[in-house]
């Protein structure tokens, strides 16, 4: 499980960009985080990554809590960040080069195989195709067999078929290390085909708005209409988050100075 | 139906070896005969020109005439002794200048202190030109070896000091947090990320050295010498040789690129991974 307090995050520059989430994500549940840019999304996945230090609350992943980078908690960037040095081998393998060499390269083998890179083993990360480089990426972080996967908008820079693709790999690693995830994502339809429970933040401060619980089985038919019935039930948690809030929420901010 | 089609292309996609058939249309053999046409068509020219009597060539001898010259050093084993001397003076001097420009580079980097304390003097020193030196290295350690090697190292210094540090300060951050995600130790995280993250920049920081080393070494053999490639040059000038002074000079040209492409070829597979435009164009 998952656990988070009353946490907020106030940079120095003393932009708000969290204030008072409180979060519980039993294991294996997948959730996806939506809203507008400058929500504080980013921040939030950091901030449970260990990268950044909260200026309040707590983070506890199945009770030990979380004060810097965790070995049971794995990252995917926005953008793959693969070092260009590295074979696309050794760029999966980056994060367990303490293990045996073999059971290494095992794993590294298998992870190329989920992501469908088997043939790119030894090419470097130049000479692959955004979505290649995405999948090596996410599967480094598969690799080292995170407890907790955290994805920061990690197809936004993609097509839609790609992304389509993408969705599949996922849920193939997922469905064999089966890794609590937390996705960022702008794309409600990827919310939609991935997720279990779909929360939409709120900016200034940033906090988290609304909550769409997405019990359908995978995997899932976009078009079928427990889908798009979710989908419109999201739009318009979005289309909600997106007015200025009501007087009862925030009285201070009353003078319409949220932006 | 169509949509597993466009997937399974841009699978394909992006194979290394399909680069455009642009580079193959000149190979390598071409490409250095068309960077020979011009000076062996100047050098035809000349030759003509003397041998018509068109041109005296007395100040600027024609090709055969430096290429005997050449040949006379080479075969009396004259040159070797010269080329010899200011191969072990630039060798020298770019090695310890080398080494100190990368330690105070990486040093400065990584310590904010000590870059405040001492990159100003640094900066400042770096503005005096090398050869304003000379005086003092001459003073101080007499005429023979060590002050030549002193100014070498002088000139290879600034140059790598500054690429190094440059490259350590401008390694991307992005990459450094990829290592503290799966909490590389600081040693580690060295080793892992920020070494190859400068190799690039280091090594074109070498080579700049080692170009400035070569424009050193001919400063340091002016300011006397009994051997060395500058040596002849003097030697030519003071008894009026002019083809000894391009021997000279074409043998400055072989030997400054030969330790360049020795270089290269050295640290070439080290970089091996980079992205640059150099085999596309
Ligand atoms: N390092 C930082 N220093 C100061 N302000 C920041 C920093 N990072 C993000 N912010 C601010 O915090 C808010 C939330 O940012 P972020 O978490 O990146 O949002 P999102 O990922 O939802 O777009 C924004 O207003 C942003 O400008
Ligand atoms: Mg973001």
């Amino acid at each position: 499980m998952l656990s988070i307090q009353s946490l907020s995050k106030t940079y120095a520059d003393g932009t708000r960009a969290l204030e008072g989430i409180d979060l519980d994500v039993p294991n294996a549940e997948i959730v996806a985080l939506i809203g507008g840019s400058g929500c504080g999304k980013t921040t939030l996945l950091r901030l449970i990554a260990g990268l950044d230090h909260p200026s309040a609350g707590r983070i506890a992943l199945d009770g030990e809590p979380i004060t810097g980078p965790h070995p049971g908690v794995g990252l995917v960037f926005q953008e793959p960040r693969l070092l260009p040095w590295l074979t696309v081998a050794d760029n999966v393998g980056f994060g367990i080069e303490h293990q045996p060499k073999r059971e290494r390269r095992e794993r590294i083998a298998h992870a190329l195989e989920r992501v469908g890179l088997v043939g790119h083993a030894g090419r470097w990360p130049r000479e692959l195709s955004g979505g290649q480089q995405q999948r090596v990426s996410i599967a480094r972080a598969f690799v080292a067999s995170p407890r907790v996967l955290l994805l920061d908008e990690p197809f936004s820079a993609l097509d839609a078929f790609t992304r389509k693709d993408l969705h599949r790999h996922l849920l193939a690693l997922w469905e064999e290390v089966r890794p609590t995830v937390l996705i960022v994502t702008h794309d409600v339809a990827e919310a939609v085909a991935l997720a279990d429970r779909a929360i939409v933040m709120r900016p200034h401060p940033g906090h988290l708005d609304d909550t769409v619980v997405l019990p359908m089985r995978r995997p899932r038919d976009p078009a079928a209409p427990a889908s798009e019935a979710a989908t419109r039930t999201i739009l318009s948690a979005l289309d909600h988050s997106l007015r200025p809030r009501d007087a009862s929420r925030a009285p201070q901010l009353a003078g319409g100075s949220s932006f | 139906m169509s949509a597993p089609a466009i997937l399974s292309s841009d699978e394909e996609q992006s194979a290394p070896s399909a680069r455009p058939g642009r580079v193959a249309v000149l190979g390598t053999g071409a490409r250095l005969a068309l960077g020979l046409l011009v000076p062996l068509a100047l050098a035809l020219g000349w030759e003509v020109a003397v041998a018509a009597g068109v041109a005296s060539g007395r100040l600027l001898p024609p090709p055969s005439r430096v290429g005997a010259a050449l040949w006379t050093l080479a075969a009396s084993g004259e040159i070797w002794t010269h080329v010899e001397a200011t191969l072990i003076r630039v060798g020298l001097g770019f090695a310890f200048g080398a080494s100190a420009g990368i330690l105070a580079g990486a040093l400065t980097a990584t310590l904010p202190a000590l870059r405040w304390l001492v990159d100003p003097s640094l900066q400042a020193l770096r503005a005096v030109p090398s050869l304003a030196w000379v005086p003092l290295f001459i003073l101080w350690f007499g005429i023979l070896e060590t002050p030549k090697v002193a100014l070498i190292a002088v000139g290879v210094f600034f140059p790598v000091y500054v690429g190094v540090a440059g490259a350590i300060a401008s390694v991307d951050r992005k990459l450094v947090e990829v290592g503290r995600i799966f909490r590389l130790s600081k040693l580690a995280l060295a080793r892992r990320i920020l070494l190859p993250a400068v190799l690039p920049a280091t090594l074109t920081a070498l080579r700049t050295g080692l170009g400035l080393g070569f424009l050193f070494v001919v400063a340091a053999e002016l300011m006397g010498a009994s051997e060395g490639l500058g040596y002849l040059l003097l030697d030519g000038q003071q008894f009026s040789k002019p083809d000894q002074i391009l021997a000279a000079i074409i043998s400055f040209a072989v030997v400054g690129k030969a330790a360049d492409a020795v270089l290269v070829a050295l640290t070439g597979p080290l970089v091996r991974w980079q992205d640059t435009a150099r085999d596309t164009l």
